[in-house]
């Protein structure tokens, strides 16, 4: 009697479809995956040990490049979590515009997440409407900051530079179109489509209760049902006081959280019509010289300014002894950042929680007993991020 | 709201809690190594309670210092909206008893704590390295590991 | 009778000249068509427009280097893209491109051949395609080679079936297997008017067969890589694609010839119509290549068992129906 062996499939590091290097070892039997065993990192690069030998402000730099696609995310939740320490205090002015630009940012991710998610599944048209837009946005970052991806715009007490000219116009022309764009193109074009649909629904159903355990959060986790965001529960940066809805979805499948990125996008739009309704005028950076940079004016007319400014270049500032954890809602989930302080210019322990990290271990359970054909939706819609990933 | 919390772990098991603190407002419960299980599975159920969320888990190396190493665990309950930090120390080549039983998510967090500190958890089902190459020698995160590796 | 094969054998090199360079410009129409439809210009580099861009793809291919896998079976490894070509360019023989015409005198009909079981042949040949495939899947020795080649030799003979039964439509109207008398039982009226379901399924079925989006999974990109051809380079691969466009512009042909009436058409000469009509349903198909998803396997043969073969069945019990209605019987 013949014996039949599963097949092992090793779906590579490189390959066109897991989002970046992730490795994951499939067994198979005939189409349907029996066994996953997904292997991280490839593009571990050692952050963690480099926060603890680079000063505070030196950091914020590494953290754009832990989750790339979403990066003032990252230097929102380590500026942030600094802050705390310090206990310093962001002007208003910071405060409305860091809101402002991250849901941005959150809009330009979830747009990567769809146009590639719709390449995974063959529509490829998707794809070029999502990056339209999304160059939109990206222009409106380059005039802050000078970059496109990897952004580096906040800084610990605010913002690095001020709001450029004629940034409030060109938001406000993407707030006109967006909303339209999503229905015609987006959503005529893919969400009715009876391919898309017979591929999506029903496919990568996990519990409520198997998704707390495994602790998703995010799209994910609001895809089941659970109505947690971080901006609602535990709100930062002034969310508390903007209006929006958190989008939540039934079944727990690929397609409700598809539903639940798009019904996301329209929140933060509706988040950034009234952040830049409010805009306040005043300072962009807090006023602690021994923390946040004074202007390059004074800087190269004042004494005190110039001992300050290098001061902080060469040695940064001393914190308090301490440890705080601060965490932020990400458009992949919870961000968390960990920092412990022993009083010198140097963390003593930096650790970043990073969403998809957690996300990705609950792969195999969403998707062992399914199809391959089933599984490059699941990641598609896992919207994972190595970077972040294997740090 | 977490005061709350402080209390209740410490009428329930006032062995077990080593030192208290509240910083920032976060509080921050340490805890002996021995009953972490059971206090974090006391944690998870109470009603009161309902921890239901590991947010984090990580390791912290306190060189120097004996215990040498401390697991932290963030939680967090999604109903109540409260968090907790818990400490264990743990000296080198000691164990801990897992919580992969508890919280299903701590399965790559312990593996990544030992990965980088070589912190052993005792019952975890498959403590492999997860971020490092298989066949690495040493513990990166560690404070006497150098930056430049080896 | 040296006349006829010196005829014959202009023809044949006009025939395959014409459609091997209307196959390399298709290419590049692909290309610029999906590029306008999401976008973006599509090439544009070399030369105007890209109109040398097929060259250029070309000189390439024929100038990489050839690479055999190390566990590859050889003989089997080099002649199956020959085997998915051949049948390819058989077909061209009996598709009508356009009626007699007097050239130097002498009465030429712009086809190669009017066999009278025309479509059958078709058939037969075409079904030959399938070895090529599965053949190039299995001796490539990898493990995505072999998945691919399984999944699309399945998946082309399933589909097989309902274009044979959508064609039984046809045949049952023109009551005749020759290409030409089929065209022209259609002076009346287009067999797209009455045979309507069977056009769709025809077409659907037809995309299938070329492995085209949808029903692309066993070349799904971000599946697994490039299914049965991951393995090949050069000149082989420039087979495979060969074989598949060659296979479009010919199942575009029959579909002119069977439903849209061939080469009728007022005012302009026959041949134009007929390419016209034939470059019109290539449009379609690179039109749903850039609108749609793929199909989950799975998805994809229940489609063709469960939905199409029924339907084509259906289609063949309501000709005569038809037919009496539309004055045939």
């Amino acid at each position: 009697m013949a014996e039949t062996k599963n097949m092992i499939l090793n779906m590579g590091p490189q390959h066109p479809s897991t989002h970046g290097v992730l490795r994951l070892i499939l067994e198979l039997d005939g189409e349907t995956v029996v066994k996953l065993t997904p292997e991280i990192g490839y593009l571990h690069r050692g952050v963690e040990k480099l926060g603890e030998n680079l000063t505070y402000h030196q950091f914020i730099p590494l953290t754009d490049r832990e989750d790339y696609i979403a990066s003032l995310s990252n230097n929102l939740a380590y500026c942030m979590t600094v802050e705390k320490l310090l206990g310093l205090e962001v002007p208003p002015r910071a405060m409305v515009a860091r809101v402002l630009l991250t849901e941005l940012q959150r809009i330009a991710s979830h747009l990567i997440w769809l146009g590639t998610f719709g390449l995974d599944i063959g529509a490829m048209s998707l794809f070029f409407y999502c990056m339209r837009e999304r160059e939109q946005i990206l222009d409106m970052f380059e005039a802050c900051a000078g970059a496109r991806l990897t952004i580096n715009y906040f800084a610990i007490g605010g913002l690095r530079h001020d709001l450029p000219e004629g940034f409030e116009t060109r938001v406000r022309d993407f707030i006109k179109i967006f909303p339209e764009r999503m229905k015609n193109d987006y959503e005529r074009i893919f969400q009715d489509n009876k391919i898309v649909r017979m591929r999506t629904e029903g496919v990568g159903i996990i519990s409520k209760e198997d998704a707390i355990d495994l602790g998703l959060s995010g799209p994910l986790l609001r895809a089941c049902g659970v109505p947690w965001d971080i901006r609602k529960s535990n709100p930062y940066c002034g969310y508390e006081t903007y209006d929006f809805d958190i989008a939540t979805g039934k079944v727990g499948d690929v397609f409700d959280r598809y539903l639940v990125r798009m019904e996301e996008m329209r929140q933060s739009l509706k988040i950034v019509q009234q952040a830049l309704d409010r805009l306040p005028g005043g300072a962009h950076l807090a006023d602690d010289p021994k923390v946040c940079l004074p202007p390059k004016q004074k800087v190269m007319t004042e004494m005190e300014a110039l001992i300050h400014h290098f001061k902080i270049v060469s040695e940064g500032f001393e914190p308090p002894v301490g440890e705080v954890y601060h965490s932020i809602e990400t458009p992949r989930g919870e961000l968390g950042f960990y920092i412990v302080s022993d009083g010198s210019n140097k963390p003593y322990r930096l650790r970043f929680r990073p969403p998809s990290f957690v996300n990705l271990e609950s792969l195999a359970k969403m998707s062992e007993g399914k199809l391959i054909g089933d599984l490059i939706a699941i990641i598609g819609a896992l919207d994972p991020v190595m970077g972040e990933v294997d740090r | 709201m977490s005061e709350m919390v402080v209390q209740k772990i410490k009428e329930r098991f006032p062995d077990s809690v080593l030192d208290s603190y509240s910083f920032r407002d976060e509080n921050t419960v340490i805890i002996k190594k021995e009953d972490i299980a059971e206090v974090c599975r006391f944690l998870k159920s109470d009603p009161d309670l309902s921890f239901n969320f590991l947010s984090d888990l990580c390791g912290v190396d306190y060189m120097g210092r004996e215990p040498r190493f401390e697991v932290v665990y963030h939680l967090f309950s999604i109903d109540k909206h409260h968090r907790i930090r818990l400490k264990a120390m743990v000296g080198e080549g000691e164990k801990i008893s897992s919580v992969v039983g508890i919280w299903g998510t701590a399965n790559w967090h312990e593996r990544e704590a030992f990965d980088m500190y070589g912190i052993i958890f005792e019952g975890h089902p498959n403590l492999t390295r997860i971020l490092m190459p298989d066949d690495w020698d040493g513990y990166p995160l560690r404070k006497d590991y150098p930056l430049k590796g080896r | 009778m040296t006349e006829f094969v010196m005829i014959m054998l202009v023809k044949m090199f006009v025939i395959f000249g014409a459609v091997m360079l209307t196959m390399t410009y298709i290419t590049l129409a692909e290309r610029k068509i999906l590029g306008y439809m999401q976008i973006r210009p599509g090439p544009n580099r070399v030369g105007p427009w890209g109109l040398l861009q097929p060259i250029a793809d070309g000189i390439k291919l024929f100038l990489k280097e050839d690479i055999i896998p190390d566990k590859a079976s050889k003989v089997v490894f080099v002649i199956a893209p020959a085997m998915a070509l051949i049948p390819a360019v058989m077909t061209l023989a009996v598709i009508p491109f356009g009626p007699a015409v007097t050239i130097m005198g002498r009465q030429v009909d712009i086809y190669m051949a009017d066999v009278n079981i025309g479509i059958l042949y078709i058939f037969a040949v075409s079904s030959i395609g399938v070895y090529g495939i599965v053949l190039a899947g299995w001796s490539s020795a990898s493990k995505y080679s072999l998945l691919g080649g399984l999944r699309s030799s399945a998946q082309m003979i399933s589909y097989e079936l309902s274009m044979g039964f959508a064609l039984v439509g046809v045949i049952m109207m023109s009551q005749s297997l020759s290409m030409v008398k089929i065209i022209e039982a259609q002076k009346g009226v287009w067999f797209i008017v009455p045979q309507f379901f069977g056009f769709i399924i025809y077409i659907t079925a037809a995309i299938a067969e070329l492995n085209r989006t949808p029903f692309d999974l066993p070349e799904g990109e971000s599946e697994l890589v490039a299914g049965y051809f991951t393995e090949y380079s050069s000149m082989k691969y420039a087979m495979f694609m060969l074989g598949e466009y060659i296979n479009i512009i010919s199942v575009s042909g029959i579909v002119t010839t069977l439903y849209l009436g061939g080469w009728s058409g007022p005012i302009l000469p026959p041949l134009a119509w007929f390419m016209i009509k034939l470059l019109a349903v290539v449009f379609f198909m690179i039109w749903v290549r850039a609108t749609y998803p793929r199909f989950r396997y799975d998805q994809l043969m229940t489609f063709g068992w469960k939905v199409l073969l029924p339907a084509s069945i259906a289609n063949i019990l309501f000709t005569p129906l038809l037919m009496w209605f539309f004055g045939y019987l």
